[in-house]
């Protein structure tokens, strides 16, 4: 099968790879580039753990080729902490013990960073809803609703 | 395993050029939300995968002369809901688009997608029904266009010709006093499929009825056009003997399966109910323009 060269951006570095036609980009990521931090779950786009953002919007890595990647700026879990600083909400997370085992966090912590670029002041039911894609079989989503409306919170102070 | 080849071309005659002569074999990639998903069960093995994503018409929107809007079949849900004007013009056909999935399958669904996807369930549908939207097809054979309601064949079929590609969606221009909506009936309260969704377009004058149109979804083998319940709807002041009339020509209509989600006596009844509701909501906003 002809591969197919892609060149790309991740977490704001350059990067090129191999891969066959109808590779999803969640294969690519994990078993060619070895940024296993996005999760698979189902592979069919309804539980949220391979969430990644493609030029700043919210995708789910299983749904996309890896040769769609080509000249565009995929962003994964991988560069959401700056080296040892955990961003706000991966701080927050870890006080309010929003996760039990992990698997669907980096896709929910994904999906809150983007929900709060877009709307840093969002209601409950908004959280419910920006969320609504991204299941967690453990935690309950409630700790994960406080978690991210505090870090919203504590961010908007920040911000001031 | 077979051979499967990805292209991306830039313009759309290099689109339609690759994907007639792979005569059936290729498939088009816009999201991908629904093809990708039928390729990993495989249902679906394309030979040929054409990204129509890198070619500008088809992820541009566009303000027509005549005061319409033309919206690039490719678009995803997420761009078209961040246009300054497009919403405030057809609130009923982006909530309609906004409807399908999770944030992230809005970042990649398209209306496009969800037309030639064919299923009879598909929520942008029959929001552009009711909006009178038509599509710009292009293939071997150069550019036609259609009405949306003429491109559904039945589930999982449509009536393009082979090699064809949909290329926009234009909305005609909305005069004064015109309001359109969309409603589904789902048991979750998020990310489910519609036991029945109802698009009403109106424009009012003077508390009376000028224009209807009804687009009705999951109710029968494809998306209908109600003509009926507009006709029941136009030169009504929207009393209740004209909704009633309306819900009835949309339960009339129907021809529903038996499913998980819901009986077909159920979807009968809901239909009929959905109209209402949703007729109430595009009369409140065409009154608010
Ligand atoms: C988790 C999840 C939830 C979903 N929820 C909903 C929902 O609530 N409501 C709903 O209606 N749908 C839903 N869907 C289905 C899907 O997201 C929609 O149908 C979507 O609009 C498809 O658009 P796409 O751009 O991703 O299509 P694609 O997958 O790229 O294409 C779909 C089909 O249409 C063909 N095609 C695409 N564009 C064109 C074109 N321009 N010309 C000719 N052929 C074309 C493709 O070849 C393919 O056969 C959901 C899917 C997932 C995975
Ligand atoms: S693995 Fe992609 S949504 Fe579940
Ligand atoms: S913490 Fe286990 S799935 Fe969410």
């Amino acid at each position: 099968m002809a591969k197919v060269h892609v060149t790309t951006t991740i977490n704001g570095e350059p990067a090129e790879f191999l891969c066959e036609p109808d590779k999803s980009m969640l294969d690519v990521l994990r078993n060619t580039l070895g940024l296993t931090g996005t999760k698979e779950g189902c592979g069919t786009g309804d539980c949220g753990a391979c969430s990644i953002t493609v030029d700043g919007r919210l995708v789910c890595a299983c749904l996309m080729l890896a040769a769609e990647a080509e000249g565009h700026e995929i962003g994964t879990i991988e560069g959401m902490a700056r080296g040892e600083a955990l961003h706000p909400l991966q701080q927050k997370f870890l006080e309010m013990a929003a996760l039990q085992c992990g698997i669907c966090t980096p896709g929910v912590l994904i999906a809150a960073k983007s929900l709060l670029e877009k709307n840093p002041d969002p209601t409950e039911t908004e959280v419910r809803f920006g969320l609504a894609g991204n299941l967690c079989r453990c935690t309950g989503y409630d700790k994960i609703v406080r978690a991210v409306l505090e870090t919203a919170a504590e961010m908007r102070e920040t911000a001031q | 395993m077979t051979d499967i080849r990805y292209l991306a071309p830039r313009s759309l005659e290099e689109a339609v050029s690759a994907f007639a002569a792979a005569q059936g074999a290729a498939r088009i990639l816009a999201g991908g939300t629904d093809l990708l998903v039928q390729m990993r069960n495989g249902v679906v093995k394309p030979g040929l995968i054409v990204d129509i994503k890198k070619i500008a018409e088809m992820t541009e929107i566009a303000e027509t002369p005549e005061g319409g809007f033309r919206i690039g079949a490719a678009i995803s849900g997420a761009t078209l809901a961040e246009h300054p004007r497009f919403g405030k013009a057809w609130p009923g056909v982006l909530e309609a688009i906004n409807l399908i999935g999770s944030k992230q399958v809005q970042g990649r669904a398209s209306p496009g997608g969800n037309l030639c996807n064919g299923s009879p369930a598909g929520d942008s549908v029959p929001a552009m029904i009711a909006a009178g939207a038509v599509v710009t097809v292009q293939g071997p054979n150069g550019r036609r266009q259609m009405p949306v309601e003429a491109v559904p064949a039945g589930p999982g079929r449509t009536h393009l010709a082979p090699g064809e590609i949909v290329v926009s969606f234009t909305l005609p221009p909305r005069p004064a006093g015109s309001g359109d909506a969309y409603l589904r009936m789902i048991p979750r309260t998020e990310m489910d499929i519609a036991v029945v969704g109802c698009g009403v377009s109106l424009t009012l004058q003077g508390g009376t009825v000028t224009a209807a149109r009804v687009g009705l979804g999951a109710v029968a083998p494809t998306v209908l056009l109600v003509e009926d319940a507009a006709r029941a709807l136009i030169g009504s002041r929207l009393e209740e003997e004209a909704l009633e009339a309306a819900a009835a020509a949309c339960r009339a209509a129907c021809r529903p399966i038996n499913d998980k989600r819901g009986t077909i006596a159920y979807r009968i009844k809901v239909a009929g109910v959905l109209l209402k509701r949703t007729a109430a909501i595009a009369a409140q906003r065409a009154g608010g323009n």
